[in-house]
């Protein structure tokens, strides 16, 4: 086949990384796998106890376009709660189908061809996809673990030319684990206003800081109307598989992502809307025993990693510990592959999330504490014989 | 304090080692407060589950509920105190509703426990009526589910 039916933009982009693995496990038995970008607790019953309860009552029709009014209602009062913004649930929150289509909808409704999109790497592997599809040009912004992973305004400053248009913010992020303080996102939100640029702000891990509460980007003072944040119960109430995502922003900037949602997606699943809505209601006690769990884990690995001698920065977010593996001389890759062919430890090479990962390794401690003593231990032996 | 005891509440046998990377104390630290609970009885003890139906064993549970008539001065603390000292008593509550305390009963057989139960606990002087139900099969216990567990059947990589 010559792939001529295939789009040349959609030809262009490379194959996820993470692919090749997923296949190479696939194949092997007893594998432990760290490589996992979801929790690995079950949705709470009385979540999916709703869901169950609107098939019983026969809730399988379309919503509207921007999901139930009751959900983006709970959606905005949580936002009020939890980070004193306002935003209106007629017009300003907008469920998605997950947060990659409140991403992809967000680079679609703000990019004009050849507009310029600053993403700081290591980052979640769809950003730059997307923002090409949707006829941009990705502009990554390194950033290392001497600044604990975080994006300077300096950096951001360097990389705007009069193309930039957008701004990607994703703390805490996936794969590092990082977050951002106040105090650099107050500095960044001043670079942004100089610059007019517009900021697309994934919190889909927000709920998951261990460290002091995490900082809305819109909170920030004059950054409501030239932001969109999205979020989701993904990973906060163990509901990946359910897909929820919401967006919220200025109207004009949630409209335009409606309209783009109405003609593809056209509405989230409305099971997964109605589970949704129980889980901001009443999902808080649970998610927080989780949290705490993965707290738990999160200074075990560390710790772990750091004493078989591979020094790993600490996250103070998500569920991801990023260690570094330069003093193996291995790159990324081959020690990812070698330790899963040898040792049965899967985990992701951390150059799939960005060039600048090179040299480290996404390990997900969404595992339970016994799995994770037994990946340390063979990630133990498998050091020793390299 | 509550965060020792919420790891160490379901798997007493976490080395303290781990507790102290969990919580950022030391292994000293760890080991002291854990004393200190055990000795104000916040820790009351440490208990093993065990199914006895596959170790070979088999037991009857009933759940026998009592209506009682209180004579002058000495309330139902003492009532439950005699009822709880038999070793076939596993648990004794004071509950709400149309019986006045709830009692489990293990025994060998099912006539063990009637017997118990006849020669025992209606035979005391305040016990006024007896209801017993027998347990068929219990489906979750202390925060168990004693059938298949659920786990989340996840790929092994996603992004």
């Amino acid at each position: 086949m010559s792939g001529k039916f295939v789009a040349t933009t959609v030809k262009n982009i490379p194959p996820s990384g993470i692919r090749k693995f997923f296949d190479l496990v696939l194949e092997m038995e007893g594998v432990i796998s760290l490589g996992v970008g979801e929790p690995d607790f079950v949705t709470p019953w009385h979540i999916r106890e709703a869901c169950i309860y609107s098939l019983e009552k026969g809730f399988t029709t379309y919503t509207s376009n921007l999901g139930l009014l009751e959900l983006r209602e709970w959606i905005s009062k949580s936002f009020k709660n939890d980070y004193k913004v306002d935003y209106d649930p007629k017009n300003q929150v907008l469920v998605t189908t997950g947060v990659s289509e409140a991403a992809d909808l967000a680079f679609r409704a703000v990019i004009n061809p050849c507009d310029e999109v600053i993403i700081p790497e290591p980052c979640y592997v769809s950003y730059k996809p997307s923002v090409s599809m949707a006829g941009g040009k990705p502009v990554p912004v390194p950033t290392f673990r001497e600044n604990e992973f975080r994006v300077t305004c300096e950096q951001i400053q360097k990389s705007i030319t009069r193309k930039t248009k957008a701004l990607v913010l994703s703390y805490p992020n996936n794969p590092t684990g990082a977050i951002m303080r106040q105090k650099d996102l107050e500095e960044i939100a001043d670079v942004v206003n100089e610059n007019d640029l517009v900021v697309i702000s994934d919190e889909v891990y927000g709920k998951l800081t261990y460290e002091g509460a995490h900082t809305c980007f819109s909170s920030i003072s004059g950054m409501k109307d030239r932001s969109i944040i999205l979020n989701g119960l993904s990973k906060s109430h163990a509901m990946t598989g359910l897909r929820i995502g919401f967006a919220t922003g200025s109207e004009e900037l949630i409209g335009a992502m409606t309209k783009i949602h109405q003609y593809s997606m056209l509405c989230a699943p409305i099971t997964a809307q109605m589970g949704a809505i129980e889980a901001i209601k009443n999902g808080n006690a649970e998610m927080e025993k989780m949290v705490k769990e993965y707290d738990r884990r999160r200074r075990m690995v560390v710790n772990g990693f750091n004493n078989l001698g591979l020094d790993c920065f600490e996250p103070l977010g998500a569920f991801y510990a990023f260690p570094s593996i330069k003093s193996t001389g291995l790159t990324s890759e081959e020690f990812a592959e070698r330790l899963l062919k040898t040792e049965k430890v899967a985990v992701v090479p951390g150059d799939v999330f960005g060039e600048c990962g090179a040299g480290h390794l996404r390990c997900s401690y969404a595992t339970s504490r016994e799995q994770l003593v037994e990946a340390l231990s063979r990630i133990g032996s498998f050091l020793d014989k390299i | 304090m509550k965060e020792i005891l919420e790891i160490i509440e379901s798997n007493p046998k976490i080395p303290h080692k781990d507790i102290a990377t969990m919580t950022g104390l030391t292994e000293a630290q760890v080991a002291s407060k854990i004393k200190e609970m055990e000795n104000k009885g916040i820790i009351r003890k440490y208990k093993t589950v065990i199914d006895w139906e596959k170790a070979g064993e088999e037991y009857v549970y009933a759940i026998i509920e009592l209506k009682v008539v209180l004579r002058s001065r000495t309330g139902y603390d003492a009532i439950a105190e005699r009822i709880a000292k038999f070793p076939e008593v596993v648990s004794v509550r004071l509950i709400s509703g149309g019986h006045d305390l709830s009692l489990t009963v293990r025994g060998k057989s099912m006539k063990d426990v009637a017997f118990f139960v006849a020669e025992k606990i209606a035979t005391l002087e305040q016990v006024q009526g007896t209801v017993t139900h027998f347990v068929l099969r219990t489906y979750k216990q202390d925060g168990d589910i004693l059938f298949e567990k659920e786990h989340s059947e996840r790929l092994a990589i996603s992004p």
